[in-house]
């Protein structure tokens, strides 16, 4: 069964200000339930903001090290997951299902799905 | 920027939700056959409307009344229902109206009766086991039959027999309380443990590993312990699975033969999973699969096998025995008493094993002991002992590692690695 990642990505500079409303915690509540109750996702986490970021390249040589935010990009990586399904096309519905309730929350939000090259 | 084909998505939200679907009927209609059927109709509903109406924004809550309120409809309509009607008409009562969504916690009752009663003692083992697949994992009967190596029609007889002994034997559709429950879900365990094992270590055949089977277990273990949280062996369950699970890319070598524990990569063990496997282990118990998966985890912690914790794989081999005594698990520990105190006490209680007939057949007996003798420098003996082996065992990849060892055990080469399992 292969499993795959999806990389969740927003605008970090338009985020809604204010939290979610009760009522879509809940339902972001009860898609969390219905994953983990199902048995497909492996890993999932949110990332913190790009200011707390540091990007290390190599020239040179050396490391070099420069500190987000990093200005030129818009859509930044917010989360991730890592589930196992039993094809794509399962794991697009589930990516669908994350959209129908963040995308309520986060308009800009996009997900890519990607098999995990095993 | 493209909208999915519809038919694909029918399918894809059946096979997410089928479980959910065909729990929920059957609580309606009480025949897990039956149930399955009108699941089917549903999805034949979808596949006419969706492409007109579009894909509704929660297309598993629609697919599941659709499927619920067809069950309705046929228990009110038959009349070869009425009298069953009668016996339902508490459950009628608190299916929630068809357009409703259907609430979360009752699915998840739902399903876990549907596991309890696929998994119902009543049934053949083998019977059990094709119809969780069928009707849990999702399986195709062409899929159950590939795994197992058997013939489509045998397995679809298979299936067709045990959803009829489940409806003449009158099966509640419940999980059990009190003192039923742990005898029950031991029954439950049992059958995702096998289906797990036969993926692992396939008893027949050109493979060793039947990757696909075990996935399906380790979801199965998963579901289970998103359903049943407080069950503390449902975690010993799925953490045995996650660790087991996790060597299974470095257990096999290019040419698929089989690499021993000794010998695997570690840096291939998949990390994720041993996390996983940690994490369910904290919430693990004490019961048999609890200290089987604590024994997994002392392997996935060392680094290398040299720092491998022997003792304390012994002494949990100890306590396994108290709680599950079987040879098998009296000769694992003679391994780890082996690693841990030597081969000349290890060999006295293997030979102590040598007459008991559960193990007559079993190869890892004599491949145990060859070892043994092996490191105690017995090679001719060591010889004999990994031949027998060899002729005991049907997997084709096994087989000729033990010929392998046999002929190096004869040729005078440095001894190799244990066999415990890879």
């Amino acid at each position: 069964m292969p499993r795959f990642l999806s990389i969740s990505y927003h605008d970090e500079q338009n985020r809604p200000a204010e939290a979610p409303s009760a009522e879509l915690q809940q339902r972001m509540g009860e898609l969390y339930e219905e994953i983990t109750k199902a048995g497909v996702v492996l890993d999932m986490a949110e990332l913190a903001p790009t200011s707390e970021a540091t990007k290390v390249t190599w020239s040179g040589d050396k490391a070099h090290y420069t500190d987000g935010p990093f200005t030129e990009s818009r859509e930044v990586v917010g989360g991730y997951t890592i589930i196992q399904a039993k094809d794509k096309a399962e794991a697009l519905e589930w990516a669908r299902r994350f959209l129908e309730v963040q995308g309520r929350y986060e308009p800009t939000t996009s997900v890519e799905v990607r098999e995990i090259a095993e | 920027m493209s909208e999915r084909n519809t038919a694909e998505t029918v399918e894809t939200v059946f096979r997410i939700e089928s479980a959910r679907i065909i729990a929920g009927v059957t609580r309606v209609v009480r025949d897990v056959g039956i149930a399955e059927e009108i699941a089917q109709d549903a999805v034949v509903a979808a596949l006419e409307q969706w492409p007109e109406s579009g894909v509704p924004d929660k297309p598993g809550a629609w697919l599941m009344a659709a499927a619920k309120r067809r069950a309705i409809d046929l228990v009110r309509r038959r009349e070869t229902y009425a009298r069953k009607l009668a016996e339902v008409g508490r459950s009628l009562a608190e299916t929630p109206p068809a357009d409703d969504p259907a609430d979360a916690d009752d699915i998840d009752d739902d399903v876990l009766r549907l596991i309890f009663t696929t998994c119902h003692p009543v049934l053949s083992t083998e019977a059990r086991v094709a119809l969780t697949l069928r009707l849990l994992g999702g399986l195709t009967t062409r899929e159950i039959a590939r795994a197992f190596l058997a013939a489509e029609p045998t397995v679809a007889q298979r299936i067709v027999r045990a959803k009829r002994t489940l409806a003449k034997a009158d099966v509640a559709f419940e999980v059990p309380y009190g003192a039923e429950r742990g005898e029950r879900l031991a029954s439950v365990l049992e059958v995702v443990y096998l289906v797990f094992n036969e993926g692992y270590s396939a008893t027949a055949g050109d493979d060793l590993l039947r990757p696909a089977l075990c996935e399906d277990a380790l979801r199965l273990a998963r579901v289970l312990a998103g359903l049943m949280p407080e069950e503390p062996e449902v975690h010993g369950l799925a953490a045995l699975l996650e660790f087991q699970a996790s060597r299974a890319g470095a257990r096999t070598g290019v040419d698929g033969e089989p690499v021993l524990l000794a010998d695997q990569n570690r840096t291939k063990w998949n990390r994720m999973l041993i996390n996983r496997g940690f994490a369910s282990l904290q919430r693990a118990g004490r019961g048999p699969y609890s200290l089987q998966a604590a024994i997994a985890a002392c392997h996935a912690k060392a680094v290398h096998y040299e720092d491998t914790d022997w003792p304390m794989i012994a002494s949990l081999y100890t306590r396994l025995l108290d709680v599950q005594p079987s040879p098998v698990v009296a000769l694992n520990r003679a391994v780890a008493l082996s690693k841990a105190e030597g081969p000349a006490a290890a060999l006295k209680l293997v030979d102590e094993l040598s007459d008991v007939p559960a193990l007559r057949d079993y190869h890892l007996l004599p491949s145990v002991r060859a070892d043994l003798l092996e490191s105690l420098d017995r090679r001719t003996e060591a010889r004999a002992e990994f031949e027998k082996a060899a002729s005991l065992t049907a997997n084709t990849r096994e087989r000729d590692l033990l010929l392998g060892r046999a002929a190096r055990a004869a040729s005078g080469e440095p001894p190799g690695p244990a066999s415990e399992r890879p």
